[in-house]
């Protein structure tokens, strides 16, 4: 059997302006400005997408009277571009265009942002949020293979410092900060401090893919799905974020590690390993799910990651170069889906090579994730220069 | 130093459904439960209809000793909501009959949780007479 994504190709990528606010936007117009800048990066006419992936593009839709089309509310994210990948794939659509955004709806900053918020009754009455439920992670690993604070700010600290010199970030110019600044910065909830924790702002993003054929005759040089994977625990944010809290499809994989299997079947499809990842476009919730992440995908051994973002491997520069503009932590962290796209459309731009700020040369291979232990999930995407 | 109280503002309560409403009555009469699977005899925490062990339908409610220890916590200075008290301590406890769930620890200093340490359950009524278990440590 040949390679599952052969004949698609991701062949248009788009962030709008990210910012803390974008005045004279909602979410759906912003993310129609996505939509078309995707279309336009791709080189294609709106009217060619007969595939959509998402609520908001089903906006673009509706407005460009492309129907009857075909269309998926799939989880955002990795797993959106993995369906959308498998549409084509399969011959249900040719050309899919995968869109979010959010603007205006996060303006009142007294209470954390509300997708950080469950509203699940075992966990909302304790005031649990995302920083509180990827402590509860970050904790045990300490306990368990004494991870330190300054790995845990250093790891920070590179992410952000990516996003200082990167033009488009939302938080461009701020920094550099060394680990020792990150712990300098206040609690939110030990151990992770402000400068550990993603930011919020605003902001649309989208992808467009296509059938191979179509591809060869486009502006941009395709970038290829080489491989992908998702692990699921269930909701997040119900049951207790426990490190060891496994499940019966094999006795190694637990929440602490979850994202192994998605890497594993990733790394399987595309006849890689992770010694061959150019850039690792890893998602960044907070400092610690860094570390969590390269003994989860294989890179180093359990209880070694503290170690590992702290021997030189993911600087500019260095073996492994660790999300490249900055990531939700100072690029931007644009709603409750928006980012979870972002890590794929900088492995796109790595690949091309047209990155402003912090490009990998000669990238070939990117890593692409989304998701945290303290979600309960992990999805895994490889993209690649050269056709599978 | 602060010691960790239970929270007293207007803050998010539970609305039991109909598989978690027993485990409410529950701690409205001072009883920790849990779901004991009648053909494992494993432990099931949140509520559910399924044993996570077996995926038995065969559960029923049992009492727990209401004892555990601490399997992991966080000190939050940074409110989810206005209405929470800082600093507040979630906390996972491993119960004594084999299953986790999630409090907030009380009765100790903010700076006093430690993996490990023997905690037991201690009810609260808290905004609108709902009651809430949390947990405080076991003197030694």
């Amino acid at each position: 059997m040949g390679h599952p994504f052969r004949d698609v190709a991701i062949v248009g990528v788009h962030n709008t302006r990210q910012a803390r606010v974008i005045e004279g936007h909602d979410s759906q117009s912003i993310a129609m400005e996505a939509s078309l800048g995707a279309i336009a990066d791709a080189g294609l006419h709106p009217r060619d997408i007969d595939g959509v992936v998402g609520g908001l593009a089903s906006n673009f839709l509706y407005q460009s009277r492309i129907g009857p089309a075909w269309r998926s509310l799939s989880p955002l994210g990795i797993p959106a571009v993995l369906e959308a990948a498998m549409a084509i794939a399969s011959g249900l659509a040719t050309t899919v265009l995968v869109a979010t955004g959010e603007a205006g709806s996060y303006r009142n900053h007294g209470s954390t942002a509300p997708w950080t918020r469950p509203t699940n009754e075992f966990v909302a009455c304790y005031g649990m949020f995302t920083a509180a439920e990827f402590a509860l992670m970050a904790r045990r690993h300490m306990h368990m293979y004494g991870t330190t604070p300054q790995q845990m700010a250093h790891a920070a600290a590179v992410v952000r410092n990516n996003g200082s010199i990167n033009p488009e970030a939302v938080y461009f110019g701020k920094g550099p900060f060394t680990a020792e600044n990150v712990l300098a910065s206040r609690m939110i909830a030990d151990p992770f401090h402000l400068l550990e924790c993603a930011t919020t702002s605003e902001g649309g993003t989208a992808l467009v893919l296509t059938s191979a054929d179509r591809a060869d005759d486009l502006a941009k040089d395709p970038v290829w799905l080489l491989g992908g994977g998702t692990d699921y625990y269930g909701p997040a944010y119900q049951h207790p974020p426990v490190w060891d809290l496994g499940g019966h499809r094999r006795s190694d994989l637990i929440a602490g590690n979850v994202g192994r299997k998605a890497a594993e079947e990733a790394f399987a499809c595309a006849g890689l390993g992770p010694n061959e990842v150019d850039v690792c476009e890893f998602y960044d919730p907070f400092s610690f799910e860094l570390i969590r992440q390269f003994e989860a995908y294989g890179f180093c051994g359990e209880g070694e990651g503290g170690e590992y973002v702290t021997s030189g491997v993911i600087e500019p520069g260095g073996r492994h170069p660790l999300t490249t503009d900055g990531g939700t932590m100072s690029f931007s962290h644009g709603g409750a889906s928006v980012q979870l796209f972002q890590r794929l459309v900088r492995g796109v731009q790595q690949l091309r090579g047209e990155c402003r700020s912090a490009q990998v040369v000669g990238a070939e291979v990117a890593m692409c994730t989304g998701g945290g232990s303290g979600a309960l999930f992990t999805d895994v995407a490889l993209l690649g220069k050269v056709r599978p | 130093m602060t010691i960790l109280r239970p929270q007293t503002g207007a803050i998010p309560l539970p609305i039991p459904g109909p598989i978690s409403r027993p485990y409410w009555d529950g701690c409205r009469n001072g009883v920790l439960r849990f779901q004991r699977c009648l053909d494992c005899g494993s432990a099931t925490h949140t509520p559910a209809q399924l044993c996570a062990s077996c995926v038995s339908t065969n559960l029923e409610w049992a009492d727990s000793c209401g004892r555990g220890e601490i399997y992991s916590f966080t000190v939050v200075w940074r409110p989810a909501t206005p209405e929470f008290e800082i600093p507040y301590v979630p906390v996972i406890v491993t119960m004594e009959e084999g299953w986790w769930i999630l409090a907030n620890l009380i009765g100790c200093e903010h700076d006093a949780a430690e993996i490990g340490q023997k905690v037991e359950v201690e009810f609260h009524a808290v905004t609108g007479g709902t009651v809430l278990p949390y947990f405080r440590p076991l003197s030694q």
